[in-house]
């Protein structure tokens, strides 16, 4: 159960959730991380002691909670910068998830530069959340919405973005780092140079990418980029956006209220500085401060361990998947060209009756369109099956998985 | 593993071979639903001769209980009055695929076994009130759509 880089025994001893038995006394195989990931020990403890001993409201009041609670939510603010190298912690906005990060930018900042006949290019294999909004407001603006296609082997068709860059017009490319259906990395360092030589803005949605990888947003010179906490061993409602600190001050607000304020009078009001300007209400201070403990587990494992623990898991399940009979494997298919996820059908069975038959060996594994309508489409299928993997999955794991899709095969006598 | 309480010999027959699967040319009543979180997707397409189903087809793209309960629900449905499906109970159709076990073990699938029912109460409902202008015949055939699940 070891691997060369970090005990995978003490890791699921950390995890209290896999001691769990579900179904009929099955132990529970969780290959569902791409949703979300299981929480440490070291996080719960975190939100019940921050309940116990520090619950404060933060930023104003000036007793010594709020002064405990307001410098544990700031701190996890540096924290996170320091992970990603970002110089400037003030660019750290908290958010309540990738969906929000990205919402907030299509509202505060496309509404003032996404006009008529403007063009914002996304990709086919888009999570809603990155389609949606930008649907919302080239509809709303009048501007047109175009998509970079994949390919069969599920990556980008980087021409494409040539063609579309070359009409001059495109004012923003939306696309996620790794796709949560397919698993495709995608080139997103080419993506960028690319955005930067045609005066295009780059959003990156790195849901599915700061969980798996390092990521170094300094080295990555995007100009915005989104993900969550709970697909990081971290608490759910705590996202992030990153965004450099000029298009931030030039950005209106997202939401009015207390906090992002700095004078409010009967008719105008001055906003507050960054983050601040971001973050109006009582943010999310308990989950935000428990976060902190899920990067401080992800540093300690250090995230290229992380990495190649995945590469490790994948390759084997690719190997053993493309054994099972009937099986369909959708993306890359090669482990270093995609992350610990792998989406896959049996010709002829809804993937919903592959985790049902599944779930009762204790197996967790999605089913359905993932959020990703238009790549289903593009994949003519109505769902598939996804396995995804992270730091605490072991090969008798993927082992369990393989003996279950061998039953599926046999049940519908494939 | 043996003797799946859902995927039995009937289940997956049906999902293989689904009865009445094709498309009605200007159906009386033609419904589409779809259960947006598991990506089930049904057209029910209904002819009817005054007060009774004279045709029944359906298309789509489901799990094997959503095309085994369609397929049966087709089957059931044949030259039944709209009176008798007023009536029609979501017990009567799980009870013929032997399912009705769904309704307490399964809240997620259970919505794939009565997706076709819900299209077919809602379609009726529509056809009373939109061309048959009948808004009281209808009754609550559209609230017993949505409670379905």
């Amino acid at each position: 159960m070891q691997s060369a880089q970090y005990s995978l025994d003490s890791v699921r001893n950390d995890f209290p959730v896999l001691k769990r038995k579900v179904r009929d006394n099955k132990a529970l195989v969780y290959l569902d991380n791409a949703a979300t990931t299981q929480k440490p020990i070291q996080v719960i403890d975190a939100i019940t002691d921050y309940y116990k001993n520090h619950n404060s409201n933060i930023h104003r009041a000036v007793h010594a909670l709020a002064e405990e609670s307001t410098e544990a939510f700031e701190a996890t603010r540096g924290k996170i910068a320091k992970f990603l190298n970002v110089a400037n912690s003030n660019e750290i906005i908290f958010v309540r998830g990738t969906t929000e990060a990205i919402n907030l930018v299509a509202y505060a900042w496309g509404r003032d530069n996404v006009q008529k006949g403007d063009i914002v290019v996304t990709t086919e294999y888009e999570h809603h959340s990155n389609i949606v909004p930008w649907q919302i407001l080239t509809q709303e603006t009048g501007a047109e919405l175009r998509y970079i296609d994949i390919d069969k082997n599920g990556e980008l068709m980087l021409e494409q973005l040539d063609e579309h860059l070359a009409t001059g017009r495109v004012k923003l490319v939306a696309v996620s780092h790794v796709s949560n259906v397919l698993g495709t990395i995608t080139d997103i360092k080419e993506i960028i140079t690319k955005c930067k030589n045609a005066g295009a803005k780059i959003l990156v949605d790195g849901a599915q990418a700061v969980p798996h990888m390092k990521v170094d947003i300094s080295d990555l010179d995007c100009d915005f980029y989104a993900f969550s906490a709970h697909k990081m061993l971290g608490p759910t409602g705590v996202g992030v956006l990153w965004a450099r600190k000029e298009l931030l001050e030039n950005m209106r607000p997202f939401q009015g209220g207390g906090d992002m304020i700095r004078e409010v009078h009967k008719y105008e009001t001055t906003y507050n500085d960054l983050p601040y300007k971001f973050e109006a209400g009582t943010p999310n201070v308990a989950d935000v401060i428990c976060f902190a403990a899920a990067i401080d587990y992800l540093t300690k494992i250090g995230m290229d361990n992380v990495r190649n623990h995945e590469i490790e898991l994948t390759k084997y399940a690719l190997e053993k998947m493309s054994k099972v009979k009937g099986l369909v494997i959708y993306g890359p298919k090669d482990p270093n060209k995609q992350g610990g996820v792998i989406s896959f059908n049996f010709k002829d069975v809804h993937p919903h009756d592959v985790a049902t038959i599944i779930d009762k060996n204790g197996i967790a594994i999605r089913s359905g369109h993932h959020c990703a309508q238009v790549l289903m489409e593009k994949l003519d299928v109505a769902a598939t099956n996804r396995a995804s993997f992270y730091i605490y999955t072991i090969k008798q794991e993927v082992d369990a998985l393989i003996d279950s899709l061998e039953y599926v095969a046999k049940v519908f006598k494939l | 593993m043996s003797g799946d309480p859902i995927y039995t010999e009937m289940i997956i027959e049906y999902s293989r071979n689904p009865s009445n699967f094709g498309k009605l040319e200007n159906p009386h009543i033609h419904r589409h639903d779809s259960n947006p979180l598991c990506g089930d997707s049904i057209d029910l397409y209904v002819n009817v001769d005054g007060t009774k189903i004279t045709e029944v087809k359906f298309d789509g793209k489901g799990c094997a209980i959503c095309m085994a309960c369609t397929s049966v629900l087709t089957e059931m449905i044949q030259g039944k009055s709209l009176e008798e499906i007023k009536n029609f109970k979501k017990d009567d159709l799980l009870t013929e695929l032997g399912l009705e076990h769904l309704i307490k073990t399964s809240p997620v699938r259970i919505k794939c076994a009565l997706l076709s029912l819900k299209a077919l109460k809602h379609g009726i409902y529509s056809y009373f009130v939109e061309k048959m202008n009948d808004v009281e015949a209808a009754g609550n055939l559209k609230e017993e759509a949505a409670s379905l699940y």
